[in-house]
């Protein structure tokens, strides 16, 4: 299964869902199907997309937020799971894209290449109670729908091959992306009904 | 030397007077009776995380959320979080308020703490992190909301240092 497909599935029902994603080819599949303002694109901090996506989640309990992760970001930051698990927000989604690769800097193996290392493992013991993992894209849009469904949060591993963009680029400065996707958020607020608070179990 | 009661309680009700209702934070000595009082806080959200650097990915959503946040942290927790403040904070233009508790500096009897708190003013100069000490707790509360607006109208990380003054009996 490719990626590139998995998104190009999801795409249209990503319409009011926040979305950040990872760096690099993640981002420019996703960009090129069609950027829309409530895509973020985390170019380099490596490990932070599901950490913002907490924060998106607990913080603005009545919006579907959506990360879309990579083996070696998720990695860089296996105390996400932890955290996910303790906060367990309904409203994330958190797909980890398994290509065993760091494509977007050369094609290096990572450590789940060999797949000695299973991420939804990890997750499922972290503690998250709702983990799939999926090897094809009927799997994928399943799990995919049961999650926007499902009044929990969920972890979709996906195991997908190491492919990626023949080309790099967005006409899209960074903090161009992040003040207009906070505008998105604010002007969407302002609009109702979607009322903000703050909702975490302690 | 036991952590300040009441110092600690001149903080928190600064972090609330500033409007602030959202925290992240990892844990540490000095802190400790400041979480206390934001889990027992009812209208506090606090997250708690595995590694500071977490937060700032946590504080980056709580501000594209529209929701003022502060990070509570320790200073070698803020050097665990340099490339999350450099690459995300730094690169987008996200504010955040840290609060962090200066260990290893004037005072410090325990040697673990001392490289960390020799070097973190440097680092926060290296990153052009604008900073300020804390060590008066009359003026505390103000020094956070000074902290939040200023990190809000520059889209920058600022940092308050948390002495041994402040924090200790
Ligand atoms: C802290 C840090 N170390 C190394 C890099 C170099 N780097 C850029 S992309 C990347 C791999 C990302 O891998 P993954 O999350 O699996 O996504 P993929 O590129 O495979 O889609 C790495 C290691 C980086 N950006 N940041």
């Amino acid at each position: 299964m490719e990626r590139a497909r998995c998104l190009e599935m999801i795409h249209p029902e990503l319409e009011e869902m926040l979305v950040v994603t990872i760096m690099g080819a993640c981002a420019q599949e996703l960009y090129d199907l069609g950027h829309r303002e409530n895509f973020f694109y985390l170019q380099h901090a490596m490990g932070l997309a599901s950490s913002i996506g907490l924060g998106l989640a607990t913080h603005l309990p009545a919006e579907r937020v959506l990360v879309l992760d990579g083996d070696g970001s998720v990695l860089m930051n296996l105390g996400t799971f932890a955290t996910l698990a303790r906060y367990r927000p309904a409203n994330l989604i958190h797909v980890v894209f398994d290509n065993g690769s760091l494509l977007s800097t050369g094609g290096f193996d990572s450590h789940t290449a060999t797949e000695v290392t299973d991420l939804a493992a990890v997750a499922r013991g972290a503690g998250v109670d709702h983990v799939v993992s999926v090897a094809n894209e009927m799997e994928f849009g399943e799990a995919f729908v049961d999650a926007v469904e499902r009044d929990a949060m969920t972890v979709i591993v996906a195991r997908v091959r190491a492919t990626g963009p023949d080309h790099y680029g967005m006409d899209l400065a960074l903090p161009e992306n992040a003040f207009r996707f906070r505008r998105w958020i604010a002007e969407r607020r302002a609009r109702g009904p979607v009322t903000p608070r703050i909702s975490l179990e302690k | 030397m036991t952590v300040s009661y009441e110092n600690s309680k001149s903080i928190y009700a600064g972090i609330r007077a500033a409007g602030v209702r959202s925290i992240s934070a990892l844990p540490e000595t000095w802190l400790g009776l400041l979480l206390q009082r934001a889990e027992d806080d009812p209208e506090m959200s606090l997250i708690q995380v595995t590694k500071e650097e977490e937060a700032v990915g946590v504080a980056a959503g709580a501000y594209f959320a529209g929701t003022p946040h502060v990070l509570l942290m320790q200073n070698h927790g803020f050097l665990a979080a340099i490339n999350g403040i450099v690459s995300l904070a730094q690169l987008y233009g996200v504010p955040l308020c840290m609060l962090v508790a200066l260990r290893g500096h004037w005072g410090e009897p325990y040697p673990w703490h001392t490289r960390g708190g020799i070097v973190t003013e440097g680092v926060l100069r290296a990153l052009g992190i604008p900073f300020e000490y804390a060590r008066d707790p009359a003026v505390v509360g103000r020094h956070i909301h000074e902290a939040l607006t200023f990190s809000q109208s520059s889209l920058s990380p600022v940092a308050l240092l948390l002495t041994r003054d402040l924090m200790e009996d």
